[in-house]
């Protein structure tokens, strides 16, 4: 929800990044407070999932020009590790696969290491087993999942799922989930928008990623931005995406009025 | 390798078997009429043994494992002189397996053993149980093993004395693990352990054969362990062969391992190897009836100059056999790990359904992996797949565990466990497989 007494969580200003020698990101800006819901819309290509990488600190992409803030530090300083600690949270389009290392135990690890840098309390692992399961039952896992490898055999809903899982233990300030509702079927789809909504709250923030309106349907963004050749080029509420699910992304350039943001 | 030392190794261990062949080479026990065929499989085999050399690194089937430090060294056989008690192995104990063969220095420590289940199988020393199953014995004792071209289980068999002999009978499930540990207290010396394992018709069994070494580091010094085993499974016969090799790391452990599979009969392995300065350990695996399966799972894991060498045979003689196999190995530091992985499908062998994977982990620029998968089919009708990779980790993975809050070493040890701990999981006793999980953690945090 828009507050307007809430504090600025990210502040992205003229944001370029490249990998290989290809610029992606070409002038990326965007200011997100705490409260509030975020569509980042576009076609393939567009470089939204660049930005999210980036946010997140991909060791790919180098950031060649811009600043980014994060509750008024500069997050360009930090390693993905550091990112992470500090309260950013990307949920992958593709989730990896750990064969080998049993989800409880990945999940514990990520949870204390993030809970010792933030000056809390370990859980050890009896205690951690009845705080992961209560999340669980949030986004209705079934317990065996916990013995599994990680994401390993694991459906696209159950990958997605788990992502959602590791946002609601690390407790993030900003969720950037990119594609979330990728190869997701409607029920699915249904228990992670309710995960998210669940852990959506007045002092975090979320970014969603999506080419569908399908999602916003059930997650309502405060804002949607439309991204094209790196940078967002129409920002507006919740209608503009239902605007593009009707007339397609054409339509922008169609109606030069609609355009207006692209030399922002 | 020069001609001199090559000589020195193999005449030492000559010599001493001729002045046996002479006087009473088997205990007073086996002065029997009945065993000359024993004595016959051990002329035979000194006889091969003095027709061969030591392979070198010309030899194709060693091109990647260079022995000569072993031949500069002509270490004696082992003396029988244990002292130990059931206290100094006790790390090494399993609790789930009730039947413990423990062999030092080759010889059987009856003390230290603990034979529990004599209702369900015959189990015991090969040496001491000759006079009674002898039929049996002699129907598989060294009728599975290939001593043509192959120096070590020549030498192995010339020496042949104490050893595990197994057999589950018909139609029994032998409930708890069987574990055969063979311990090294002796430097400077050879030691020879033998197996044979029979699974008769309908049976079932976990067979854990664990090689260790009393103390670790230098202060246990270099030795050999030099083994063999035969494993033969009947019609429908099951097996599951957990191979755990962790000899200190300033021995040589050199092994050869033949198993035969008759009708639907069903073996699954699982080849840790862990320690040794120079390891090589080759299984060789037949099929010799119709619709048997074969689940083959290894792990090399090595580091600092250690050297591992692995090289398996699947031969798929009949048709409608099944073999899969996945083989892994880590190396680092200035350690090097060979996999050569041969699967044969004869001309007859139609509808075989076999496949290979070979997947190998560098941790550090200088170590160094030898992956040789070799398929060699000669029938049409059959679904075959391999694989191999050579790599390091996974940078998308080390980043996913990263935005998880994960530190990048932390990271990166956690997917070198995960490499491996996968392997283990095919591991059916548990306490052994929780212990060689945690000595697969440390390994990977020491580095």
């Amino acid at each position: 929800m828009i507050n307007n007494d809430s504090q600025t969580i990210l502040d992205v200003q003229n944001l370029h990044a490249s990998t290989q020698g290809a610029e992606i990101l070409k002038g990326i800006n965007l200011t997100v407070k705490s409260g509030e819901i975020h569509a980042i819309m576009g076609l393939n290509g567009s470089g939204k999932s660049t930005f999210a990488k980036v946010l997140a600190g991909h060791p790919d992409y180098e950031v060649t020009q811009g600043t980014i803030q994060f509750e008024q530090h500069d997050l360009l300083a930090l390693s993905s590790e550091e990112r992470a600690q500090a309260g950013i949270f990307l949920a992958f389009q593709y989730p990896i696969e750990i064969p080998g290392v049993a989800n409880s135990q990945f999940l514990r690890l990520a949870y204390n290491t993030v809970q010792t840098n933030r000056g809390r309390e370990e859980l050890d692992p009896l205690e951690f087993d009845d705080f992961v399961r209560e999340k669980m039952k949030l986004l209705e896992m079934k317990p065996d999942f916990l013995d599994r490898s990680v994401n390993e055999g694991f459906s696209g809903g159950e990958k997605k799922r788990n992502e959602i899982l590791q946002m609601a233990l690390l407790e993030p300030k900003l969720g950037i989930l990119d594609e979330t509702d990728s190869g997701l079927d409607i029920d699915a789809l249904k228990i992670v928008a309710k995960g998210v909504n669940h852990l959506s709250n007045k002092d975090n923030a979320i970014i969603l990623i999506t080419h569908y309106q399908r999602l916003l349907e059930h997650i309502v963004p405060d804002y949607v931005h439309v991204m094209e050749a790196g940078r967002i080029i129409r920002t507006g509420g919740k209608e503009l995406a239902l605007e593009l699910e009707t007339h397609g992304y054409d339509w922008l350039h169609n109606n030069p009025k609609n355009s207006a943001g692209a030399s922002a | 390798m020069n001609e001199i030392a090559k000589n020195d190794y193999l005449t030492c261990l000559l010599n001493s078997l001729s002045a046996r062949r002479e006087d009473n080479f088997l205990p007073e026990s086996q002065q029997n009429e009945k065993l000359s065929w024993l004595k016959q499989l051990r002329a035979e085999a000194i006889d091969q043994a003095g027709q061969l050399k030591l392979p070198t690194t010309k030899d194709e089937e060693w091109r990647f494992t260079d022995i000569s430090p072993l031949a500069k060294l002509p270490f004696k056989p082992a003396r029988t002189s244990s002292t130990l008690e059931l206290n100094d192995i006790q790390p090494f104990l399993i609790e789930e397996a009730n039947n413990r063969l423990v062999f030092v220095d080759g010889y059987f420590a009856p003390d230290l053993s603990n034979i529990l289940g004599k209702d369900q199988l015959i189990i015991g020393n090969l040496s001491s149980l000759t006079t009674h199953p002898v039929t049996e014995i002699k129907h598989h004792l060294g009728q599975h093993i290939q001593l043509k071209n192959n120096i070590f289980a020549a030498l192995n068999t010339a020496f042949l004395q104490d050893g595990a002999f197994i057999v589950a009978p018909k139609n029994i499930a032998v409930s708890k693990p069987i574990h055969l540990l063979f311990i090294a207290t002796q430097k400077e010396t050879t030691n020879y352990p033998r197996i044979l394992v029979v699974g008769k018709e309908n049976s079932q069994m976990t067979l854990i054969e664990d090689y260790v070494a009393l103390q670790d580091g230098a202060a246990n010094g270099a030795y050999i362990t030099n083994s063999v085993v035969e494993l033969n499974l009947a019609a429908n016969a099951q097996a599951q062969h957990i191979r755990i090799q962790r000899e200190n790391t300033n021995a040589f452990h050199l092994a050869n391992g033949a198993v035969s599979l008759d009708h639907a009969s069903r073996y699954q392995a699982a080849n840790i190897t862990l320690g040794a300065q120079i390891s090589r350990y080759n299984l060789d695996i037949s099929f010799i009836s119709e619709a048997a399966e074969c689940v083959v799972h290894g792990l090399t894991m090595v580091a600092n100059t250690q050297l591992a060498d692995t090289h398996t045979s699947i031969d798929h003689l009949k048709p409608n056999c099944t073999s899969h196999q996945q083989h892994k190995c880590i190396a680092d530091d200035s350690a090097r790990a060979v996999f050569n992985g041969k699967i044969i499908v004869r001309p007859n062998a139609q509808r075989t359904n076999s496949s290979q994977s070979s997947r190998n982990l560098l941790l550090s620029g200088k170590a160094q992996i030898d992956t040789k998968p070799q398929l060699e089919i000669f029938a049409d009708d059959v679904k075959c797949a391999h694989g191999a990779t050579v790599g390091q980790l996974d940078n998308e993975e080390i980043f996913y565990l990263k935005s998880r809050g994960l530190p990048e070493l932390v990271a990166r040890n956690l997917l070198t466990y995960a490499f491996g701990a996968e392997v283990l999981d095919h591991i059916p006793v548990n306490s052994l497989k929780h212990k060689l999980e945690q000595t697969v953690l440390n390994q990977t945090q020491s580095s």
